[in-house]
């Protein structure tokens, strides 16, 4: 349909300024702002102050008596967290456990991914659309659903006793080797998606380049495939590795006594000892913990976002 | 094409990797219709626990709780998540987009149990500060849902933004078209498949979190997530089977609908590539 050119009515130039470039750029700056980058600040300032017994339980920073500004700054949580071994011993357990599960998804995903980038065109999408169902259905079920397969009476038990591998049930459900397991089964989707988002864009005639110069196949993935895939393998492993060190739900569902991660901990600290300090101070270790993937992460996610444009 | 021994290996990986993401969720379904509340004993096939599904008060309310706030969070998350994406992949000499940009990345692996700890600090300094909010529940599960949703859409955006040929939005302008009117004639249709996949995407997000909206939730709303998470937590329900069913199902209705539709819009450009 063609349309005809006409003078712009007044309203349309009125709502011209009004939806301009730092009317689109303000609007979300702001929200962000607001609600992203304060809270961080809310969270440090916290973090230095001391708890007690009120409505919020802790203690103001700055306060203003007799004309004067007093600033009282407690480090006293973050030495705390230093001296108490099990803060130590949980910061540790959640890399550990984390760093695990990421190098086991990245030993399913990878080949998986690579499957998928080499599968006919007409099968991508199917692929694609079911590597990606499990991550819109619920997290929380899929996790869940591991507690009636691992359990003592559960199915994987009872499959291996009927089989006769074993008489008495494994523990395996309450322990660490169910959390690895829960993080690589709700976080895999995540390891697959960059790694066949960069494999697809490859270029096939570097492949045949090297096979027609004579270049084994494994060689051809070890010097050409697996270094020009090396961005998909670092934001797959950023996308399981950050939000695994922060994991509540799954050493909550999955673990035993004897699982201690920092996830867990922030959580009890915050909703069963209501320290609000302490819980802050964890929440701020835990971000420079964090800060060099979350900034790796960054740079590959702006780049992917602003080429072509 | 290049084959290679490793191609067949990684497809056999491919199966594998396939049937460890779905036997799981299979072995929930199945179980759903077992009359016995064992999860080892197969006791016959029953829809029992549906009916009494339908029948908890609690987990309904919840549900409708979920639904709204989803529908919400995933609304504003999309108008927010498009104006990032515009800012990230159009105005590429503005002042402070390298900091929006870094504020709309974060997000999609910060851990919840930071972003919770951090925005509830947030709404109880604000409440203290400007009397706002008084109670905590639907509005400010809504903030935090749409805070951390919008950067998903960004990102589901600002992919379909890149591909969208720029020459067509400039021979609108030059024709006399105002900004604004080239994007609802000429940019929004062309990123509406996104903008749909944006909000399915963020509304499913919305729909699942536990963690950040226990923090940032009051006594008054209670999700469907929380009911799940505290029912679950007491060890194996067959109405938890039940309700994991439908999820699962509806999910994957969606999708198969979803795959449908873009097929045949790909299918319809091969057939008229002028079109």
């Amino acid at each position: 349909m063609r349309r005809k050119l006409l003078p712009t009515p007044l309203t349309e130039r009125v709502r011209a300024v009004l939806f301009n470039r730092r009317v689109v750029f303000g609007i979300p700056f702001l929200w962000l702002l607001l609600f992203f980058l304060l809270p961080f600040a809310l969270v440090l300032k916290i973090s230095l102050t001391s708890a007690v017994m009120a409505i919020p339980p802790y203690e103001p920073v700055f306060r203003w008596v007799d004309n004067t500004l007093s600033v009282v700054v407690n480090i006293g949580n973050y030495l705390f967290l230093l001296s108490d071994s099990l803060y130590v011993a949980a910061y540790w357990g959640s890399v550990k456990t984390a760093f695990l599960a990421t190098v086991v998804c990245l030993l399913i995903g990878y080949p998986m991914a690579y499957a998928m980038a080499r599968a006919p065109k007409h099968w991508q999408l199917v692929l694609l659309l079911m590597v990606m169902l499990p991550s819109w259905t619920s997290f929380l079920i899929r996790v869940y659903a591991w507690m009636g397969i691992l359990g003592n009476q559960g199915l994987l038990n009872s499959f291996l006793m009927w089989l006769g591998f074993i008489d008495q049930p494994l523990k395996m459900l309450n322990t660490n080797f169910a959390v690895v397991l829960g993080i690589v089964y709700a976080y895999l989707p995540f390891m697959v998606l960059p790694i066949y988002t960069n494999l697809v864009k490859l270029d096939v005639r570097l492949l045949e380049a090297a096979s027609d110069l004579g270049c084994r196949s494994l060689t051809t993935f070890w010097a050409i495939t697996l270094p020009l895939s090396k961005a998909g393998i670092l934001a797959g492993s950023m996308l399981v590795f950050i939000p695994a060190v922060g994991e509540f739900v799954i050493p909550e569902l999955l673990g035993g006594p004897d699982t201690l991660m920092i996830g867990k901990v922030l959580w009890e600290e915050f909703f069963n000892n209501r320290d609000w300090p302490v819980a802050s101070a964890l929440a701020i270790v835990m971000l420079l913990l964090l800060l060099v993937p979350i900034v790796l992460f960054h740079r590959f996610q702006a780049r992917e976002m602003e080429k072509h444009g | 094409m290049v084959k290679s021994r490793s191609f067949s290996f990684s497809k056999v990986m491919l199966v594998l990797g396939l049937l460890f993401l779905y036997l799981p969720m299979f072995v929930l379904i199945v179980y759903s219709f077992n009359a016995s509340r064992l999860v080892s004993v197969w006791a016959g096939f029953s829809t029992q626990w549906y009916g009494e599904l339908f029948r908890d008060e609690q987990i309904l309310s919840a549900v409708w709780m979920s639904l709204r706030i989803a529908f919400y969070s995933a609304s504003m998350a999309v108008c927010l998540g498009t104006l990032c994406a515009f800012v990230i992949t159009r105005f590429k000499k503005m002042r402070g987009r390298t900091l929006l940009s870094s504020m709309i990345t974060a997000p999609l692996v910060m851990p919840e149990v930071i972003t919770g700890l951090s925005l509830l600090l947030l709404f109880v300094q604000m409440a203290q500060t400007i009397g706002w909010p008084v109670d905590r529940g639907m509005a400010t599960i809504w903030i935090a849902h749409t805070t951390f949703c919008s950067a998903y859409v960004a990102v589901v955006v600002s992919a379909r933004l890149q591909e969208v040929d720029r020459s067509i939005e400039e021979a609108a302008m030059d024709l006399g078209c105002t900004p604004l009117k080239t994007f609802f004639v000429i940019t929004l249709p062309v990123i509406t498949p996104a903008l749909v996949s944006g909000w399915l995407l963020a509304f499913t997000l919305s729909l699942d979190d536990l963690v950040i909206a226990s923090f940032v939730s009051g006594p008054g709303a209670t999700t469907l997530p929380m009911v799940v998470f505290s029912s679950v937590r007491m060890g194996v329900s067959p109405k938890i089977n039940a309700l994991a069913t439908l999820i699962i199902v509806a999910v994957s209705l969606i999708a198969f609908i979803a795959w449908y539709l873009m097929r045949r819009a790909e299918r319809k450009r091969l057939q008229t590539p002028d079109a």
